[in-house]
């Protein structure tokens, strides 16, 4: 089989001497298609925000990550999606597996990463340290996989706006105590601003800044 | 009607990747897509790829094809509103060959429906996602040409331009004279280009329960409305926006609310008017219905167009 998945192997190594391989989890299966179904379900999350959507046979990444955020990161990133990791996700054996199976730049300021991956959204930075795009291109804001303990359970929030027909109930739980509110400002300024992958076991739900969340 | 997949020749085994694309491009253009979906309306710029044929056949709606494309999906393709004609025929067929996934020409079968220039006739679903090829994405264009200028007025929502175009059309003919490529807003905030598609179908656009994705190949743009978003096309308190209406019917099916193409049928004036979307038309005729004309003029469009409707 000839497949181009050669490209996502970094092609050099970084000044600690490449890549530690020893208990290097696996990461697609069959890259081209387990990556094609999880877009798909990324994409429909993403078109009904709200909506949680099920990725069957999400890998099983390393510890902290959830097979959503797995299989998230895996079908999205590559060495164009300079990355961002909250301190508790940044482990030795998490920069292995990215560097590896992705072959993205792993960034330390948040502001310049396309991606933000979070596993403790407790501590989390504020939405508006991520990057917000601009007037011009607003394509230009980051991505969060923000991994949550349940996606229900939480306080609730009345999700409306483009991609669902009336209003939709979501309550996610783990968040900061700021979030809805910094959401407000996220939403206010549109079309500026950062959407959200909420992940929780093999479950995805979609969050782009268009969706206006009413406490 | 649904046609499976070719089982003969592999696509892989011939050393091609799966949909025609590589991997790293398919990422690249999903990336795009789902920024396209958050911010409705919004041109995201993307790395077009060169497609195994020129710019003006699809290439850009062919590369959103190949980046959404999977095993369990079944594809139907059309080129102003049929199923037969040759962009149609062949885009279903290089997908068949190097997605290998069955094809279709029955709009509620589809999965994923590529267009170019209509909207189905049959109302789309919720699940499925419809791609426009797009030649000019930028609505803004033939009023100016700059794109410094035009990507300034998205960021500034500084639309009054296209207002004054719409208005010159009022002053000098009476009404709004746009019939396709007619300008909408999405969701209050971006003016988007509907593509060449036929005001007719602007209204089927609003409130859509199916995901719109746009590709424009030459121009390199990616833009989307999601499911349920309000899609609206600019007009006048005083001049609200109309569709275009015939006074004739479909002269094959019958149909009185559809999109009507002209076909001449002589050099003597002869004409008759028959639906735009050719698996409408064929599926009311196999229901039953009938058009005005005589089995006659039914045979003459067939030799016409080489189309087959001997049960017509």
């Amino acid at each position: 089989m000839t497949i181009a998945y050669g490209l996502a192997v970094p092609r050099t190594s970084e000044s600690s001497g490449g890549i530690d391989t020893t208990d290097l989890r696996p990461g697609l299966g069959d890259p081209v298609h387990d990556s094609q179904r999880f877009f798909r379900k990324l994409l429909s999350a993403m078109a009904q925000p709200g909506r949680p959507v099920e990725l069957p046979g999400a890998p099983e990444g390393p510890v902290p990550l959830d097979p959503a955020t797995a299989a998230a990161a895996l079908t999205l990133l590559d060495l164009d999606a300079p990355l961002w990791i909250d301190w508790i996700a940044d482990t030795p054996q998490l920069r292995a597996y990215l560097k590896f199976h992705c072959g993205c730049p792993i960034v330390e300021r948040s502001q310049t990463a396309a991606f933000g991956l979070i596993t403790d959204p407790e501590h989390m930075p504020r939405l508006a340290l991520f990057a917000q795009g601009s007037d011009q291109y607003p394509d230009r804001a980051a991505s969060l996989l923000l991994q949550v303990p349940s996606l229900e359970g939480g306080p609730a929030v009345t999700l409306s706006g483009p991609g669902i027909r009336d209003s939709a109930v979501f309550a996610p739980d783990g968040l900061p105590d700021w979030f809805w509110n910094d959401w407000r400002l996220n939403a206010g300024q549109f079309p500026l601003g950062v959407d959200v992958f909420f992940t929780c076991g093999d479950r995805v739900v979609g969050l782009p800044r268009s969706i206006l969340a009413e406490g | 009607m649904t046609r499976a997949a070719p089982q003969s020749e592999s696509v892989v085994e011939a050393g091609y990747n799966f949909a025609y694309l590589d991997e790293q491009t398919k990422r690249m253009i999903r990336r795009c897509i789902l920024k396209a979906v958050a911010v409705p309306g919004y041109q995201v710029p993307f790395g077009g790829r060169e497609m195994p044929l020129p710019y003006g056949w699809g290439t850009g709606g062919m590369q959103v094809t190949a980046s959404i494309i999977g095993r369990a999906d079944t594809l139907k393709v059309i080129d102003q509103g049929a199923d037969d004609t040759t962009n149609a025929v062949n885009i279903r067929r290089f997908f068949a060959r190097t997605a290998e996934v069955p094809t279709t020409e029955a709009t509620a079968e589809a999965s994923i429906v590529q267009t170019r220039h209509r909207v189905p006739e049959d109302p789309l679903a919720e699940g499925q996602i419809i791609v426009y090829q797009v030649p000019q994405p930028e609505p803004l264009r033939a009023l100016e040409p700059r794109e410094v200028e035009c990507r300034k007025m998205h960021a500034y929502k500084e639309y009054g331009l296209m207002q004054v175009s719409l208005y010159e059309d009022i002053a000098r003919f009476g009404e709004i004279a746009t019939s396709y490529s007619y300008p909408v807003m999405v969701n209050d905030r971006y003016l988007m280009s509907p593509t060449p598609i036929p005001k007719f179908d602007n209204p089927k656009m609003d409130d859509c329960p199916a995901l719109q994705l746009f590709g424009a190949g030459r121009e390199k743009r990616i833009y989307a409305v999601p499911p349920y978003t309000r899609v609206k096309s600019l007009d006048f308190d005083d001049h609200p926006f109309a569709i275009q209406q015939w006074e004739e019917d479909c002269a094959l099916c019958g149909a009185e609310e559809t999109f009507l193409d002209e076909v001449i049928l002589d050099d003597k004036g002869g004409k008759m008017y028959v639906c735009s979307d050719s698996h409408f038309c064929e599926r009311r005729r196999a229901e039953g219905h009938r058009g005005r004309l005589s089995e006659g003029a039914a045979k003459a469009y067939a030799a016409a167009v080489g189309a087959d409707v001997e049960e017509a």
